[in-house]
């Protein structure tokens, strides 16, 4: 399925920062909304800021506009306020973009074990990302930082615990 | 002349020129005796000793024929001596050596002794000279000074007094306020402000009154030609060139404008954030001039400022104006690269 690019796409107004206060609201809430859901259908979990800028999303050919630095960055920003975003440098040139926040993922994983009725068992990370079990459920192929990352929040939650076994992680549920 | 002195005269004082030796009484000056200095065979000093002063012995020739009488008629000394009791005899062996070096008497004649011996006395003379001249540009300067002192002196009573005016005629327009209107308008026009007319209506003065009525006519037409609205820079120009003479100054125009709510004229003074002053009629309506930007920009999808100008008959900045208004109210927003800015309806 290919993506659907939003009627904002080809609004060219879309691709420059707006000085109404309102206006720029609701622009800003549309750019967080494109750039995670292309994210979410290329599966994407990192971006680099340089490449970004190159990237369809940012840039479309078709009108010829294309989001300034500046304000990518300021959409970036957005995002990270937001939680859905992370910066993996100082410098801000990468980030891990996190198109579902952990605290979402947490649930979606505690809903699946709650499910298959395997609450008070003990899961390997890799069992709950890569295992057979697993397969078809959106956490499939979760990579691993964003899948700790959804586990502390479940942790955090009193959902679950993490447990350091000799060979890796693991999770206990309740 | 010679003069052969074998016994001391009074204390004097000797003087040498050019051509002469002089001896003058330092009591009596009307006692004095010179003699040229061509008989002076030749001289030597003495130096000074225990008890003895520092003299010049000085060897004189014989006796021409033709020698006036001198105080003595005959000495058997062939020399005279000069003592210097107090000082200056290096000094005058000096300068006597000089003369008698130079003979001068030889090519020019014997006039008026000229005193070249006490050098301080001529320096003094060339002091007087300039330090003189220095004082009096000194004296003219200081003259200068106490002149503009004093000018500026009655000025400054003069402003002092004109405070105490000012101050009085506040007081009395606070006073009378509303009452009279006749004595507070002609306290406005001498061109004092009514604490009360400034805070409600601007601080005005009869002639910006009058050039407020005056611009009230001249605009009227102008205005409706171009859709209700001028800049005021376009005001400035069409007026001062009615004018032709008696220029306003760009103060009095500004000055005036502000006065038209408080006169209730059909005008407005208005300046916009990005502060470009407009002058506009008052029947113009800002909700409406929005509906209709955003009603042709609806229609041509987008627009320049220049586009919306040329659609209107208006001048580009004031068509900018209207439309950065519209997108102020959210009713556009804005498309901007390097084809330009363009104006959108606002979709968002």
């Amino acid at each position: 399925m290919s993506f659907e690019w939003p009627w904002q796409y080809s609004f060219p107004p879309f691709f420059t920062l707006q000085p109404n206060v309102d206006t720029r609201q609701k622009q800003l809430a549309a750019w967080c909304s494109l750039a995670l859901s292309y994210c979410r259908h290329h599966k994407l979990y990192t971006l680099d800021v340089m490449e970004a800028q190159e990237s369809p999303v940012f840039n479309n050919k078709k009108i010829e506009r294309k989001l300034s630095m500046e304000a990518i960055q300021v959409v970036f920003e957005e995002l990270r306020k937001k939680g859905n975003l992370d910066w993996l440098d100082k410098n801000k040139s990468r980030c891990l973009v996190m198109w579902r926040r952990p605290e979402e993922w947490g649930k979606l994983i505690h809903q699946w074990v709650s499910k298959i009725g395997m609450v008070n068992s003990v899961f390997t990370l890799y069992e709950l990302s890569n295992g057979d079990d697993t397969e078809g459920e959106e956490f499939h192929g979760l990579e691993d930082w964003m899948l700790l990352r959804s586990l502390q929040a479940l942790q955090a939650d009193g959902k679950a615990e993490i447990i350091t076994m000799d060979d890796g992680k693991g999770v206990k549920f309740f | 002349m010679i003069y052969y002195f074998m016994f001391y005269l009074d204390v004097g004082v000797a003087l040498l020129s050019t051509h002469r030796l002089i001896w003058r009484d330092v009591k009596n000056h009307e006692c004095c005796i010179a003699m040229p200095l061509s008989q002076i065979l030749l001289f030597e000093e003495q130096a000074a000793g225990i008890g003895k002063s520092a003299k010049i012995v000085i060897h004189l020739q014989a006796t021409p024929a033709n020698k006036e009488p001198g105080p003595y008629q005959h000495s058997k000394y062939s020399f005279i001596k000069l003592s210097f009791k107090e000082h200056g005899q290096i000094e005058f062996y000096r300068r006597l050596t000089e003369e008698m070096t130079r003979k001068r008497w030889e090519n020019t004649p014997a006039s008026q002794p000229i005193p070249i011996g006490t050098g301080s006395q001529a320096g003094r003379t060339r002091a007087v000279g300039i330090v003189g001249i220095e004082r009096k540009i000194e004296e003219k300067r200081k003259e200068t000074d106490k002149n503009i002192s004093e000018a500026f002196e009655d000025l400054s009573k003069l402003m002092v007094k004109a405070k105490e005016m000012v101050e009085l005629s506040r007081s009395i327009a606070n006073k009378i306020k509303d009452k009279q209107f006749g004595l507070r308008s002609y306290l406005l026009s001498m061109g004092i402000a009514d604490p009360v007319t400034r805070e409600t209506h601007g601080s005005g003065t009869h002639y910006h009154m009058q050039l407020a009525k005056q611009l009230d006519d001249m605009l009227q037409a102008p205005l409706e030609e171009r859709g209700g609205m001028m800049a005021l820079t376009e005001v400035y120009c069409l007026v001062n060139r009615a004018r032709g003479m008696e220029l306003l100054s760009p103060e009095d125009l500004v000055n005036a404008c502000k006065m038209f709510e408080s006169l209730k004229l059909p005008l407005r003074l208005r300046v916009f954030d990005s502060g470009v002053m407009v002058v506009q009629l008052q029947s113009h309506s800002e909700e409406e001039m929005i509906a209709s930007a955003l009603d042709n920009v609806s229609d041509k999808g987008s627009l320049t400022a220049e586009e919306f100008a040329k659609l209107l008959g208006l001048s580009v900045l004031l068509s900018k104006e209207r439309l950065l208004l519209a997108e102020k109210m959210g009713h556009l927003c804005r498309d901007d690269s390097v084809e330009g800015l363009r104006f959108y309806p606002n979709l968002f």
